[in-house]
């Protein structure tokens, strides 16, 4: 249950693309809050908010660097989710490499003997 | 974002709390993705995975009609799922119900799946919208597919950014 709740405030938060874009940039490094206000083409109130709801569930932390605030990205909370999800989908990719193999088959058939297709 | 590491892996996002997409390419037309998911000795041959084999594969694939798979996994147990098939455009597009049979199961808790073919460049592209009645459903679905064991690495942002997309 526990994980259920983490999972999903994390998720919530990452779920919006303009957080995910924010998490982009900061994935290759620390940045003030201004170079995300103009990589991104967004307010600075809307950068903010944003960075806000990333810190509340703590995939950005921030340090004073004298006069800056510089973000930067904590992924640990993104983990539960990647593993979480990334069994399922490694389940289905089982299944459709399966259907490769099926559907190669089918391109075979249909092309005929001799020819090569594309 | 438009370069993905690969186009022959599966994509699973969450695109809200109670659904889940799966969207993969293939390297064939849209008739033969369509009949490779649809014809039960086609079926039979992939959608087990490595998990087990088809027991049985039944598919009355028109409105209305039934479906139901039965696997043996490798541990040997049955498990098996039906449905309903809702919605059928040949080539394009099925919708069908999907239920879990386990005790305690009941149709109220199935799940509704969307799955659209489309050209994508002489390929096809899929996409499986598994809509469900609750989070709950939404998570045990989910859960389910937990039997290899938390993997280990932490290339965290790179792939569920991709995953996400």
């Amino acid at each position: 249950m526990a994980r259920a709740a983490t999972t999903t405030d994390a998720f919530n938060a990452v779920a919006e693309p303009r957080r995910r874009q924010i998490l982009d940039v900061l994935a290759e490094g620390e940045r003030p809050v201004n170079d995300l206000v103009e990589m991104l083409g967004l307010a600075q109130p809307q950068v903010s908010k944003h960075l806000r709801v990333l810190r509340e569930v703590g995939l950005v932390d921030v340090r004073e660097d004298g006069r800056k605030r510089l973000y930067r990205l904590n992924g640990l909370p993104l983990k539960p989710i990647h593993d979480w999800v990334k069994s399922y989908e490694e389940s289905w990719n089982e299944r459709f490499d399966g259907l490769d193999d099926v559907l190669d088959e089918l391109n075979m058939e249909e092309n005929g003997d001799g020819d090569d297709g594309e | 974002m438009a370069t993905m590491a690969s186009r022959h892996t599966a994509v699973v996002t969450l695109p809200t709390d109670t659904q889940i997409l799966i969207t993969r390419d293939f390297a064939a037309p849209r008739h033969l993705v369509y009949r490779a998911w649809t014809t039960p000795e086609l079926v039979k041959r992939w959608w087990a995975g490595q998990r087990g084999t088809m027991k049985s594969v039944d598919i009355d694939l028109r409105v209305g009609g039934k479906w139901r798979y039965v696997m043996t996994t490798n541990g040997g147990f049955e498990v098996a799922f039906h449905g309903e098939y809702r919605e059928i455009i040949p080539n394009e597009r099925i919708v069908n119900t999907e239920v879990f049979e386990m005790p305690g199961a009941s149709d109220s808790d199935a799940a509704l799946n969307i799955v659209t073919f489309t050209d994508a460049d002489g390929r096809t592209s899929l996409a499986l919208l598994v809509e469900t009645p609750s989070k709950e459903v939404r998570d045990a679905i989910i859960e389910s597919g937990m039997e290899g064991g938390m993997q280990e690495h932490m290339d965290l942002l790179e792939e569920v950014a991709i995953s996400l997309l």
